[in-house]
C-alpha cells in the first residue's frame, strides 16, 4: 500500500502567516521550534499572556502530541484581530482566561498555563465547557486547526487530488491486508 | 441561448435547477416548450470546483439563514445549518454522491404495508412502482447508472473493500459497488471516473451526472431554455381566477424582478419549495399557495441517518476514490421482527480531515476525540440511510423573527425523531459496527446525523386533495398551472437515496405538462 509521508513540508506563506512579523527570521527558519512566547513578542490587542494561555487551551482541547505549537498558534492567532475589531470578543476572551487562571489559583495555586498536568487543566476546562467562551473557542478551533493543509499529511490525508489525476493510479484500491472473502 | 422577455406569459417558469428543476427544464425544452429556470445561486462550473471541503462548502452550499428546532440532534449541533444542500446552478446534483436506486414496491404504499403507526402520518402514494418503472428506466439511461443498461459497476476502492469483506463475513448477500450515476466508462461525452474523491465538492472530471453539465446545456442548445442564475425567488403571483401568473424574484443586484408565466414549477428542494408557497400567501390564499389541505410544509422527512467509522490496525485511506463506493442492501427490506418498520441501506462514506473533525462527534474534544482523529488513515466509514416516518408535526414553517437579506421570512425546520427512526438507527449502528468488527476493527464510532442532505415530503403527493398538496403528476390540487417538481412531492421517503426518483418523476411530469399544454388543458 502507498502510505502518506507525514514529514512536515512548510510553505513559506504558512510560516509567515503563523509567525507573522513578530518573530525573527531565524525563528521562522526553524519554525517547528517556534515557541509560544516568541509568537506573541509583538503583541496585539490581547496581552501576550492571554494569547499564551489560549494556545495552551487550544492544545488541551485538541491534544495532538505530534503537532508542534506552530499549528496551535496559527489556529489561535486570528482571535487577536477579532478582539481588535470587537470589544465584546476581547472581553469574552480576557474574562475566559481570567476565570481559568482564577480556578487554577484556587485549586492549584498557579496559573492555567503553568499547571503541569494536562488532566488538571482539562478538569478546569470541564468547569467552563458550557460557557460562551469555551464554545466559541472550541467551535472556531475545530476549523482553524484541522483546516490547516500543512498538518493534513500528519493525519495521513492527502488533500486535493484532481490535479494529480485522482487516485486511479495512485492507490485507490491498494489495500493488501484484508482476509480473503 | 434563449432569452425570454419578462412579459412573455407563454413560458414555463421553473424555480430551481437541480435534479428536479434541471431535468424538467431540459425535458420540456426538448419538446419545444419555452422554459425559464430561476436559480437562486451562481453558475459555478467544473473548472471552478475545488478539492477542499471548507472552501467548496463556501462556494456551493446554501448558507443563507435558516433556523431549526425539535429533538433531532442536528438542531443542537448545527442550529443554523439544518440541511447541507446547494445554492448553485445544478443544485444538489453538484454535491450528491451519485447513488441511484429505485424504490421498492411496498415503499409506494406505506399506509397499507406498515399499517397504523402511532404518530406517523402514513399515506400510500397515488402511483405504484409499476407506474414509475418505465420512467425509472428512462432516468437510469439518462444518468448512465452503473449496473443498468449494460454499464459495468465501478471498481471498488479501499473503503469499499473493507466494508465488503466485513459484510461477507457477516453473511450479507447483496453487496456491490452500487448503482451509481458515475461513469465507469466514457458515456454521453463525459469520461470515466478518475477516483478523485471529493464527490461532494463537485466532480472535477464530470464523470458524475449533474444537471449543471448535462441537462442544462442540452436544454440551452435547443434555444428553448434560459437559465437565470442569482435569481432568488420571493413569491409566486396569481390572477383573479386563482391561477398562477408569474414569479417575483430578486436579481444579483438585489433588484426586484417579475417574470410572467403560463405555468410555474417549484423545484427548490423540500425546505425552500414550501417556504416559497407559504411566502406567496395572498388575500385569496391566506395560508399560502396550494395549501387548502394545510399540508404545505408538513411531513418533512430527512431519512434516518448516522455513520459508523471503524478503526483498524493497518491503513485504509478511505478518502481515496469514489466517496460512496459501495453498498450493503440486505437491511433495506421491511422486516418488523428487527423492531422497526421499513429498512435501511449501508453505503460507504468518507470525509476529509477537516470535515471529519467537524462531524465525527460535534462538540467533542479532549483525548477521546483526538485519538479518533489520529486514527484517520486507518479508518473505514459507512453512512446509514433508511426510511424515516412522515409526521405532520415535522414541518417547514416561516420563522416569525429571522429574515433573509431580501427581508423574506426564513424557513424553520422542525424535526423530532419518531421512535421507529431511533430503533432503526440503533439497529443500524450495531450492524455497521459488526461489519467492521468482523474484519478486525479495534474501535468503532457511531457518528450522529449530519445536516440533512435528503430533504423530502413537504408538498406530498396524494390521491385526495384533503390529504396532500399535489396529485400523481406533481400538479397542485388547488391550482392547475402550479406544479411541484422536486423531492417535496414524496409521500414517503423509502430507504434509498432520493435522486433517481426525483429525476424519474421530473421526466414523467414533463411528458404530462407538454401533453396538457398541447391540449390547451393548462
Amino acid at each position: 500500500m502507498r502510505e502518506v509521508d507525514p514529514r512536515t513540508k512548510f510553505s513559506r506563506r504558512f510560516l509567515l502567516k503563523a509567525a507573522a512579523a513578530a518573530v525573527p527570521t531565524a525563528a521562522i527558519v526553524s519554525a517547528t521550534g517556534l515557541s509560544i512566547d516568541d509568537a506573541w513578542a509583538e503583541g496585539g490587542v490581547l496581552e501576550p499572556s492571554t494569547m499564551k494561555t489560549l494556545v495552551k487551551v487550544a492544545r488541551d482541547i485538541y491534544p495532538h502530541d505530534f503537532l508542534g505549537d506552530v499549528y496551535y498558534i496559527a489556529a489561535i492567532k486570528p482571535w487577536n484581530d477579532k478582539a481588535a475589531a470587537d470589544p465584546q470578543v476581547k472581553a469574552m476572551l480576557e474574562d475566559g482566561v481570567r476565570r481559568l487562571d482564577q480556578d487554577a489559583k484556587d485549586r492549584h495555586k498557579t496559573t492555567y498555563a503553568d499547571l503541569g498536568w494536562e488532566d488538571d487543566r482539562v478538569a478546569l476546562l470541564r468547569g467552563v465547557q458550557h460557557t460562551d467562551f469555551f464554545n466559541k473557542v472550541r467551535s472556531d478551533l475545530v476549523v482553524s486547526l484541522y483546516n490547516q493543509k500543512e498538518l493534513w499529511p500528519k493525519f495521513g490525508y492527502e488533500g486535493s487530488s484532481a490535479e494529480h489525476g485522482g487516485y486511479l493510479t495512485r492507490g485507490f484500491n491498494d489495500i493488501d491486508w484484508l482476509p480473503k472473502a | 441561448m434563449a432569452q425570454f422577455g419578462q412579459n412573455d406569459d407563454s413560458v414555463v417558469v421553473i424555480i430551481g435547477s437541480g435534479a428536479g428543476g434541471g431535468t424538467l427544464g431540459n425535458e420540456l425544452a426538448q419538446k419545444g416548450v419555452k422554459v425559464v429556470i430561476l436559480e437562486a445561486g451562481p453558475r459555478t462550473e467544473i473548472q471552478d470546483f475545488v478539492n477542499d471541503e471548507w472552501e467548496s462548502f463556501s462556494q456551493l452550499a446554501w448558507t443563507d439563514a435558516r433556523v431549526s428546532s425539535g429533538s433531532w440532534r442536528v438542531a443542537h449541533d448545527f442550529p443554523n445549518l439544518p440541511a447541507w444542500i446547494v445554492k448553485s446552478v445544478g443544485g444538489s446534483t453538484t454535491h450528491w454522491a451519485g447513488a441511484s436506486l429505485r424504490f421498492e414496491e411496498h415503499e409506494f404504499k406505506v399506509a397499507s404495508a406498515y399499517g397504523g403507526l402511532h404518530g406517523a402520518n402514513l399515506l400510500d402514494w397515488p402511483i405504484t412502482k409499476a407506474d414509475l418503472d418505465l420512467w425509472y428506466e428512462k432516468a437510469e439511461n439518462k444518468l448512465g447508472v452503473t449496473r443498468t443498461n449494460k454499464i459495468p459497476g465501478l471498481p471498488g476502492n479501499n473503503n469499499f473493500k473493507v466494508m465488503e469483506a466485513g459484510a461477507r463475513k457477516l453473511g450479507y448477500k447483496e453487496v456491490h459497488t452500487g448503482r451509481m450515476a458515475i461513469n465507469s466508462e466514457p458515456r454521453d461525452g463525459r469520461g470515466a471516473c478518475q477516483q478523485i474523491g471529493f464527490c461532494f465538492q463537485g466532480c472535477k472530471s464530470g464523470a458524475k451526472w449533474s444537471t449543471l453539465y448535462t441537462e442544462i446545456p442540452e436544454g440551452e442548445k435547443t434555444g428553448n431554455l434560459e437559465v437565470r442564475p442569482n435569481s432568488h425567488v420571493a413569491k409566486i403571483e396569481h390572477d383573479q381566477t386563482g391561477k398562477v401568473s408569474g414569479v417575483v424574484y430578486f436579481d444579483e443586484k438585489g433588484v426586484e424582478q417579475r417574470q410572467k408565466a403560463r405555468i410555474v414549477c417549484v423545484a427548490g428542494n423540500s425546505i425552500e419549495s414550501p417556504r416559497i408557497l407559504l411566502n406567496s400567501a395572498s388575500n385569496m390564499f391566506p395560508d399560502g399557495l396550494a395549501n387548502s389541505s394545510g399540508q404545505v410544509g408538513r411531513n418533512y422527512m430527512r431519512h434516518m441517518t448516522g455513520s459508523v467509522y471503524g478503526v483498524f490496525e493497518k491503513p485504509v485511506h478511505m478518502y481515496r476514490g469514489t466517496t460512496m463506493a459501495g453498498i450493503i442492501r440486505d437491511e433495506s427490506r421491511n422486516d418488523p421482527s428487527r423492531g422497526f418498520l421499513g429498512g435501511y441501506e449501508m453505503e460507504t462514506l468518507s470525509l476529509g480531515v477537516p470535515f471529519m473533525a467537524a462531524f465525527l462527534n460535534p462538540g467533542g474534544w479532549g483525548r477521546t476525540f483526538t485519538s479518533a482523529m489520529e486514527a484517520y488513515p486507518r479508518m473505514a466509514g459507512m453512512w446509514l440511510v433508511g426510511e424515516d416516518m412522515p409526521q405532520e408535526t415535522n414541518r417547514i414553517t416561516l420563522d416569525a423573527e429571522v429574515k433573509d437579506k431580501h427581508g423574506l421570512p426564513v424557513a424553520n425546520v422542525h424535526y423530532d425523531d419518531h421512535p421507529n427512526d431511533i430503533a432503526m438507527r440503533n439497529h443500524a449502528y450495531r450492524q455497521g459496527a459488526a461489519v467492521y468488527e468482523a474484519v478486525g476493527a479495534t474501535v468503532t464510532y457511531p457518528t450522529p446525523p449530519y445536516p440533512s442532505t435528503h430533504n423530502m415530503g413537504t408538498n406530498r403527493m396524494s390521491e385526495k386533495a384533503r390529504d396532500g398538496v399535489v396529485n400523481k403528476f406533481g400538479q397542485t390540487h388547488d391550482i392547475p398551472n402550479l406544479f411541484v417538481s422536486d423531492g417535496s412531492q414524496f409521500t414517503s421517503g423509502a430507504a434509498c437515496n432520493p435522486t433517481l426518483t426525483i429525476v424519474a418523476l421530473a421526466i414523467r411530469q414533463a411528458d404530462h405538462i407538454a401533453t396538457a399544454m398541447q391540449r390547451r388543458d393548462i
